[in-house]
C-alpha cells in the first residue's frame, strides 16, 4: 500500500516533468499523457481506498527515512525525516483529489483546446496534483509545509496562466501574497512545535503532547501553536480575513477554478485542521469555529448580489469552506470532512458547468464577432436550458446539492454540520453559531437558485446573440455527468436523511483529543449524544430553510412577483455593501497598503535624518581618526617595514658576492670547510 | 734496502712526478699523457700491494677507457692546440701553498699515529676470492652497479647525441 | 734517530702508502681548484679517486679486512668510469652551448 501511495505521488510528477520539457513535441501536445497518468492514479487511489477501508480500517501505515541528520539525534541533535502516512483520512482525500483532477484534465481537453500554451497548462495541472498528493500523504509538518508552498506556486502559475491579461497577473500576485500572510503564521506555529519537540513528525509530536509534554510547558503556547497553524488554513482555505484572494483567483481558466479553487487546494486548509485536530485545544477550536462562521456569513451575503457567474461560485466556495471550518471547530469532525468531500464533487461540478456555459457563450459570441459582451455576466445569459440540456440538468443537481435539498450528498453533510452546531451550542451556549449556520443555509439556497434561474430559465436578453449557441463537446459533459452522479446520496450513505449510518461515518472517526484534560473540547461520545438528540429538529429546520431560500429565489426571479430592483432599493445600504463585497478590498487598500506607504514615508524620514546623520557623524569621526592613523602608518609602520627591507637588502648585497657562479670557488669553499673539520679533529 | 722498497720509491716518484707535471704543464694533451703515467704508476703500486686483479682493471679501465675518453673530450672541445694556452690556471700559487701545508699536515699525522699493522700472508691470486665475494656477499651492490653503469651510458648517450647546433 | 728514520724509509709499509695517497690527493685538489679547463678539472678528480683507491688497497694489504678493500676499490673504478662518461657528455653540452670550456666564463649562477 505504501509503495502504491508513493507511485500515486510520483506519477503526476513524472507527468509534469515530461510535459514541461517535451510537451510541445508530443502528439496533441501531450494532453493524453497527463490525462491518462491521472486516470491511472485515480484507479490506484480507488483501489487504495477500498482495500484500506475494507481490510484494515483501524490501522495507520507509515514509512519514513532520515533525510538530513544534524548533530547526534540522541543528544541534542535532530534528524529531519521524510515519509508517508496512510490512514482513512488520507485515502478518502486522495480519491477526492485524483477524481477531481482527472475529471478536470478531461474537461480541459475541450475547454483549453485552442490555447497557445496548451501543453504547459497540462504540466501545471500535473505539478499541482503532485503537490496536493504530497500534502495528503505526508507524515510530518515539514513536508506538509513544503508541499503547501508547492500548491501555492502551482496555484499562482495557473491563476496567472493568461498572464497577458493584467488582471490575471495581478490576481496571481494577490493570491500568492495573501497566502504568504497565512503561511508565515503556519511556519511560526510549526517552529513552536519543532523547537520544543525537535521533530516534525505528526506521530512524535502527538505522542509527546499526549504524554503531557507541552511546548514550553505552557497550555497557552499549545493554543497559540494550534491557532498559528490554523493561520495557514485561513490563507489557503480563504477564511476571513484572508478570503479576498479567492474571488480574484477566478481570473484563471475555469477548470483550474474547479480543481484548485473549489475542490482540492482550498480544502487543504480543512485537511490541515483535520490532521492537527488531536492537538487543538478547546480555545483554539472555538476560534476556528467562529472564524468559519464569520466567513460563511460574509461570503454568503456577498454572493447574493454579484453578477459574474464565477464570482458567485467563488463566494459560495468561501462560504462552504467556512462551513467546513466551523464544523471542525465545533467538533463535528466527520461532518466537516464529509462536507469537504461532497462539496468537492458538487462544487467542481458547478464550476465545470459554469465553464461549459462560458465556453458555449464565448464561442457563440465569437461567431457573431461580438467581443464586447461579457461571457461570464449573468445579465447576458438566460434561456440556455433548451440549448444546453446536459449542462442544464447536471447543473440543477449540483444546485440542489449545494442548497441542501434531500436526496443529495450536500443535504447529508450540511444537515450533519447544522446538527453539530446545534449540539455545540446546547453544550457550550454559543447560540450564534447555529443561527449563522441556518441563515447561511437559507442564503445559499437563495443565491444558488438565483444564479441557476438567471442562467438557464427565462428569456435571453438578446436572442440573436446566442443563436449559434451549442452544447459543449463530450469531453466536457462527461465529467459533469460523473460529478452529478457523485452528488447524490447513495455514494455516502444509503439512508438519504442521515449520514451517520453510512460507510463514511464509520471510516472517518473523530480522533481523540490528546491535549490535557482541562483543555479538551467536549468528548466525542458526549457530542454524539447531543447530535443524535438534536438531529431531527436540525433536519426539519434545514429542509424548511432551504425550501424557503429556493422559494424566495423562484418567487423573485422565475415568477417575478417582486422585482429584484425594488428589494435592492429597499435595503440600499446593505445592498451596496454586499455588492461591493463589504469593502474588504478597499479597506485593505486603505489600511494596509496606504498604511504601509505612510509608514514607509516616516521610515524614510527617519532614515534620511537620524540614521544617515549617525552614519555621517560616525564617518566624520572615522575620517579624523584615520588621518592620525595614516600618519602613524606612514611614519612608524612603514619606517619599520622599510628598515627591515633595507637590512635584508644590505645583507643580500653582501651575500650575493659569495655566489660567483664559478664552480671552483664553490669547490674551494668545500675544501676550506673540510679543512676546518680536519683541524677541529686534530 | 729491499728490492720491493726500491720499486716502491720508483713507482711513487713516477706517480707523484707526473701528477705534479699535470699541475704545472701548459699543454692539455701533455697533461693527459702525464695522467696516463700517474695511472700506470698507481697500477704498479697495486701490484706491490698484491692486488693483481685491481692493477689489471686499473690499466684496462683507466688507461684504456677513461683516458681515451678524456683525450676524445680534449680533441672535441679544443679548436687547435694553441688557443687555450693562455691563462690556464687561476690562483695557482695560493692554492698550491695551502695544499702543500695540508699535505704536510696529513703526512705528519700519518707518521705520528701508530697503525695496528697486520701483515697478511701473500695470496697467490685475488681473482678467486673477489669472484666469490662478488657473487655472494656483494651480489646486490654488484647488480646495482651494473644498473648504474647502464643508466650512465644511456644518460651520456642521450646528452651527447641531443646536441643541436643552433647554426 | 737518524738511523731509525732511514730504517723507516727502507721498510715501506702502510704509512708510506698513506702518505703517498695524501700527496696524490692534495695534488688532485690543487688541479681541481686551479685549472680553468673543465677537462683538466676532471683529471684532477680522477687523481683524487685514485688516491682514495690507494688507501683502500693499502689498508686491505696491511690489516684483516683483506679482499673487501679490493672490492670497494673495484666499485670505485666502475663509478669513476661512469662519472667520466657522464661528465664528458656534460662537457660536450657545455661546449656546444657556450663555445668554451673555460669554467670561469661559465658563471650563469652568479649572484
Amino acid at each position: 500500500m505504501l509503495q502504491l501511495s508513493l507511485l500515486i505521488l510520483l506519477i503526476p510528477f513524472a507527468g509534469f516533468l515530461i510535459l514541461i520539457f517535451f510537451g510541445k513535441r508530443l502528439p496533441r501536445q501531450g494532453d493524453w499523457l497527463g490525462t491518462s497518468f491521472l486516470g491511472i492514479t485515480l484507479l490506484m487511489s480507488v483501489f487504495l481506498l477500498i482495500s484500506k477501508i475494507a481490510s484494515i480500517p483501524g490501522d495507520t501505515l507509515s514509512y519514513s527515512f532520515s533525510w538530513v541528520i544534524i548533530g547526534n539525534p540522541d543528544a541534542g541533535g535532530f534528524s529531519v525525516d521524510l515519509g508517508v502516512m496512510i490512514d482513512n483520512l488520507t485515502v478518502v482525500m486522495l480519491v477526492v483529489v485524483m477524481l477531481v483532477s482527472f475529471l478536470v484534465h478531461l474537461f480541459s481537453i475541450g475547454y483549453m483546446k485552442d490555447d497557445p500554451r496548451y501543453s504547459r497548462y497540462f504540466s501545471y495541472l500535473g505539478l499541482f496534483t503532485f503537490s496536493m498528493t504530497g500534502i495528503v500523504l505526508t507524515d510530518n509538518l515539514l513536508m506538509m509545509y513544503i508541499f503547501w508552498e508547492l500548491v501555492g506556486i502551482s496555484s499562482y502559475l495557473l491563476i496567472g496562466f493568461w498572464y497577458e491579461k493584467k488582471s490575471a497577473s495581478n490576481a496571481a500576485n494577490k493570491a500568492f501574497i495573501v497566502n504568504r500572510i497565512g503561511d508565515a503564521g503556519m511556519f511560526i506555529g510549526i517552529m513552536i512545535l519543532f523547537i520544543h519537540f525537535s521533530t516534525f513528525s505528526f506521530d512524535a509530536i502527538f505522542s509527546g503532547i499526549q504524554a503531557g509534554d507541552l511546548p514550553f510547558q505552557s497550555t497557552a503556547w499549545l493554543t497559540a501553536a494550534g491557532i498559528l497553524i490554523f493561520c495557514g488554513a485561513v490563507g489557503k482555505s480563504a477564511q476571513f480575513p484572508l478570503h479576498v484572494w479567492l474571488p480574484d483567483a477566478m481570473e484563471g481558466p475555469t477548470p483550474v477554478s474547479a480543481l484548485i479553487h473549489a475542490a482540492t487546494m482550498v480544502a487543504a486548509g480543512v485537511y490541515l485542521i483535520a490532521r492537527m485536530f488531536p492537538i487543538l485545544t478547546a480555545e483554539a477550536l472555538l476560534v476556528i469555529a467562529y472564524i468559519g462562521a464569520i466567513t460563511a456569513l460574509i461570503a454568503a451575503t456577498i454572493a447574493l448580489t454579484q453578477h459574474d457567474i464565477k464570482k458567485i461560485l467563488a463566494y459560495s466556495t468561501i462560504s462552504q469552506l467556512g462551513y467546513m471550518v466551523m464544523a471542525l471547530g465545533v467538533g463535528a469532525f466527520t461532518a466537516g470532512f464529509m462536507h469537504l468531500v461532497t462539496h468537492a464533487a458538487f462544487k467542481a461540478g458547478l464550476f465545470l458547468g459554469a465553464g461549459s456555459v462560458i465556453f458555449a457563450m464565448h464561442h457563440a459570441l465569437h461567431q457573431k464577432h461580438d467581443h464586447k459582451t461579457d461571457a461570464q455576466d449573468l445579465r447576458n445569459m438566460g434561456g440556455l436550458k433548451s440549448r444546453m440540456p446536459l449542462t442544464y440538468w447536471t447543473f440543477l443537481i449540483f444546485t440542489l446539492a449545494i442548497s441542501g435539498v434531500p436526496l443529495t450528498s450536500g443535504f447529508l453533510s450540511k444537515d450533519e454540520i447544522l446538527a453539530g452546531t446545534l449540539a455545540f451550542s446546547s453544550l457550550n451556549g454559543h447560540y450564534l453559531l447555529p443561527v449563522i449556520g441556518f441563515v447561511v443555509a437559507g442564503l445559499t439556497a437563495f443565491y444558488m437558485f438565483r444564479l441557476f434561474i438567471l442562467t438557464f430559465h427565462g428569456k435571453h436578453a438578446d436572442e440573436s446573440r446566442v443563436s449559434d449557441l451549442k452544447e459543449s463537446p463530450f469531453t466536457m459533459t462527461i465529467p459533469l455527468m460523473i460529478l452529478a452522479g457523485l452528488s447524490t446520496f447513495v455514494f455516502y450513505s444509503f439512508n438519504p436523511f442521515a449520514a451517520s449510518g453510512g460507510w463514511f461515518f464509520s471510516a472517518i472517526e473523530r480522533p481523540l483529543s490528546l491535549v490535557p484534560e482541562a483543555l479538551q473540547p467536549a468528548s466525542a461520545e458526549v457530542f454524539a449524544q447531543a447530535v443524535s438528540a438534536l438531529h431531527t429538529p436540525a433536519l426539519i429546520l434545514s429542509i424548511i430553510i432551504a425550501g424557503a431560500g429556493i422559494f424566495g429565489a423562484v418567487w423573485v426571479y422565475q415568477w417575478k412577483k417582486t422585482s429584484a430592483v425594488q428589494i435592492s432599493e429597499k435595503f440600499g445600504a446593505l445592498y451596496r455593501g454586499s455588492f461591493n463585497k463589504w469593502y474588504f478590498d478597499e479597506m485593505y487598500q486603505a489600511v494596509f497598503i496606504n498604511g504601509t506607504f505612510i509608514i514607509t514615508k516616516v521610515l524614510r524620514w527617519f532614515d534620511e535624518t537620524i540614521v544617515d546623520g549617525i552614519v555621517n557623524g560616525a564617518a566624520y569621526v572615522f575620517e579624523r581618526f584615520s588621518v592620525v592613523n595614516r600618519w602613524f602608518d606612514e611614519h612608524i609602520i612603514d619606517g619599520l617595514v622599510n628598515l627591515t627591507a633595507l637590512g635584508t637588502g644590505v645583507l643580500g648585497k653582501v651575500l650575493r658576492k659569495v655566489q660567483t657562479g664559478k664552480i671552483q670557488h664553490y669547490l674551494a669553499f668545500v675544501v676550506l670547510g673540510m679543512l676546518v673539520f680536519y683541524f677541529i679533529i686534530i | 734496502m729491499e728490492f720491493t722498497a726500491i720499486l716502491f720509491y720508483v713507482f711513487s716518484i713516477t706517480t707523484l712526478g707526473s701528477a705534479l707535471f699535470m699541475v704545472f704543464c701548459k699543454n692539455i694533451v701533455h697533461a693527459a699523457f702525464a695522467l696516463m703515467f700517474t695511472l700506470l704508476g698507481v697500477a704498479a703500486l697495486y701490484v706491490l700491494l698484491f692486488a693483481d686483479f685491481l692493477a689489471a682493471t686499473q690499466v684496462l679501465v683507466y688507461v684504456g677507457g677513461i683516458l681515451i675518453l678524456i683525450l676524445f673530450g680534449v680533441m672535441l672541445t679544443t679548436q687547435g692546440f694553441s688557443s687555450n694556452l693562455k691563462a690556464l690556471t687561476t690562483n695557482l700559487l695560493p692554492v698550491s701553498v695551502v695544499m702543500a701545508f695540508v699535505a704536510a699536515g696529513m703526512m705528519y699525522v700519518f707518521y705520528t699515529s701508530s697503525w695496528p699493522v697486520v701483515v697478511m700472508d701473500e695470496p697467490d691470486s685475488t681473482i678467486t676470492g673477489l669472484g666469490m665475494l662478488l657473487l655472494h656477499e656483494y651480489m646486490l651492490p654488484f647488480q646495482i652497479t651494473g644498473v648504474l653503469l647502464l643508466i650512465a651510458i644511456i644518460g651520456a648517450l642521450l646528452m651527447a647525441t641531443r646536441i643541436k647546433h643552433p647554426n | 734517530m737518524e738511523n731509525s728514520f732511514l730504517q723507516w724509509l727502507a721498510q715501506p709499509e702502510l704509512t708510506h702508502y698513506l702518505m703517498l695517497g695524501a700527496m696524490l690527493f692534495c695534488i688532485g685538489i690543487t688541479l681541481v681548484l686551479t685549472r680553468r679547463n673543465v677537462i683538466m678539472v676532471l683529471m684532477g678528480i680522477e687523481l683524487i679517486l685514485n688516491s682514495a683507491n690507494i688507501n683502500f688497497i693499502a689498508f686491505s694489504r696491511y690489516s684483516v679486512i683483506t679482499l673487501d678493500g679490493h672490492l670497494t676499490a673495484l666499485f670505485l673504478i666502475i663509478l669513476a668510469a661512469a662519472e667520466a662518461a657522464v661528465a664528458l657528455a656534460i662537457v660536450l653540452n657545455i661546449y656546444n652551448r657556450f663555445k668554451t670550456i673555460d669554467i670561469d666564463e661559465i658563471s650563469l649562477l652568479k649572484g
